[in-house]
């Protein structure tokens, strides 16, 4: 199989509220700066482009297609876009490189949710009948899984609250997280709860903005002389949509597909997670079975600033900037995607 | 240089399509009309209300109908101090999967409560219907504490 590395990533700030800058505007600072750091000009220059984002966030079919203007829709392009965070614009984009369609691919994922309410958007990607109907909200319902924990005596309030407090700190070297400071786990409990028992720390905030990764054969990395990471393994897989019958206080999903990436291959020097609530980050950490020789999420992760259909990407990217940093020689990135981490993605990165 | 005005438009977010529920949805929506509530049997014998149309383990088709309870325990419950303007409610309420009598998976719905400490996880809650059915998950207005 031809190995796969990442020589370029880049994310805008997290930001609240954008502004008057539409998506296009989001994407093409990210886009120009990873194509400075591989060296390259332009969309020309790989073989494949892959984008993540969401339709609902701006609330139009096909939203998604003025995306590509940030690219310059001449000339034609081999161009795709995943309905999905653009983690799995990654993965579609690996696929393209591993049945030898292509030997580099630039991945972007955008979304600018400011502007709506996006718990509520959220709701509308639930089961039509069941749940969409009744607008059920995705901090609520991560509220009922992390009520389930606290019940089973599987967590604590405190737990959640440090995860917090790691988080705000970890941010602090983060000059792209929109949340940090020097909290501690008691300043997170003094807070009174918000939609009980999550506090309005234990949930990410809103966030604008897109983050924007080049991937290419081993070959072209070497032909570009850019310091890169290799992709050693990636696998995702999916829970049933009704939450009802999942057991929400695991996550077997990001379990399974980090086997299948082979994450249990070697040491795990660090580990980006996606966990949009505090608790989440406590699921996962278990459910990957990462122990104390792992730094978790050292970016300050999505708690820290969480931009819509790009957070996957970055935590893959974030791993990425460490390893050719050389602060870590192997880590894996966790995105998901639905809700209550119902589809989990899990990729393993090494240092060349 | 003076802003010039925002140009801006109505614009209903929604399906704006209408499609068939099937025999599945379909029947658990035409008996919420009728004010009972239906499961279906999953491969494993668990009883799910609402009813799904594939076992998602088995990938097996179901169809053997259970007629559930119309009262039943709170698993979990998320206390809404803020509704949000789409919400059922435009006072404090929760959110709450419940598992009825007779069924094995509890299913998401709202309960009505006055305050937070009168809901707790192994409540008994009873459905309350709408004024109107009509065939919609919503017939069910809300679950009331028992």
């Amino acid at each position: 199989m031809r190995e796969i590395a990442i020589v370029g990533y880049q994310q805008s700030d997290c930001v609240s509220d954008a502004g008057a800058q539409n998506e296009v505007e989001l994407i093409i600072p990210v886009v120009g700066r990873v194509f400075e750091q591989v060296g390259i000009t332009n969309a020309q220059d790989v073989d494949f482009v892959c984008s993540g984002s969401c339709d609902y966030l701006q609330g139009a079919a096909f939203a998604f297609v003025l995306g590509v203007d940030a690219l310059g829709a001449v000339p034609p392009i081999k161009e795709s876009h995943v309905e999905m965070d653009a983690a799995w614009a990654l993965y579609e984009s690996i696929l393209k490189i591993r049945m030898g369609h292509a030997d580099s691919a630039l991945v972007y994922g955008f979304g600018k949710s400011s502007p709506g309410e996006l718990p509520i958007v959220l709701s509308q990607q639930l089961d039509p009948y069941y749940l969409a109907t009744q607008w059920v909200d995705t901090v609520s319902l991560a509220a009922m899984q992390a009520r389930l924990m606290l019940d089973k005596g599987l967590i604590t309030e405190r737990d959640m609250a440090e995860v917090v407090s790691r988080s705000r700190r970890n941010a602090l070297n983060n000059p792209r997280a929109q949340l940090k400071g020097d909290i501690s786990a008691d300043d997170v409990l003094a807070e009174e709860t918000y939609l009980s028992p999550l506090r309005k720390g234990d949930i990410c905030p809103v966030s604008d903005g897109a983050s924007a990764m080049i991937i290419c054969t081993v070959e072209q990395a070497k032909a570009w002389g850019k310091p890169y990471a290799v992709i050693s393994g990636i696998d995702h897989r999916i829970e049933t949509h009704n939450m009802g019958m999942r057991d929400l206080t695991d996550s077997v999903s990001t379990r399974a597909a980090a086997e299948r990436a082979g994450m249990g291959n070697g040491k795990v020097d660090v580990a980006e997670l996606y966990a949009p609530f505090s608790h989440q980050e406590i699921i996962l950490t278990r459910a990957l079975g990462l122990g104390d020789d792992t730094s978790v999420n050292p970016s300050g992760g999505v708690l820290a600033g969480n931009l819509m259909m790009a957070s996957g990407l970055s935590r893959i990217g974030e791993v990425f900037d460490r390893i050719v940093a050389g602060e870590a020689q192997r880590g894996i990135a966790h995105a998901t995607s639905g809700p209550c981490l119902q589809h989990n993605l899990v990729t393993v990165l090494e240092a060349a | 240089m003076s802003q010039p005005e925002v140009l801006h438009q109505e614009f209903e977010l929604g399906f704006t399509y209408t499609r068939s529920t099937g025999p599945v949805v379909g029947r658990f929506l035409t008996e919420l009309k009728q004010r009972n509530i239906v499961g279906i049997k999953a491969s494993d014998g668990r009883v799910v209300v609402p009813p799904m149309e594939y076992d998602p383990d088995t990938a097996e088709a179901l169809s053997e109908f259970v007629d559930v309870g119309q009262e039943g325990e709170i698993v979990s419950f998320a206390w809404v101090k803020e509704p949000r303007e789409a919400h059922p409610f435009d006072k404090p309420f929760a959110w709450a999967m419940i598992r009825l009598d007779g069924a094995d998976v509890p299913m998401i719905h709202c309960v009505a409560a006055e305050r937070e400490d009168q809901v707790s996880t192994g409540a008994r809650v009873r459905a309350r219907w709408a004024d109107e059915t009509k065939g919609f998950i919503t017939d069910i207005r809300c679950f009331e504490l028992v």
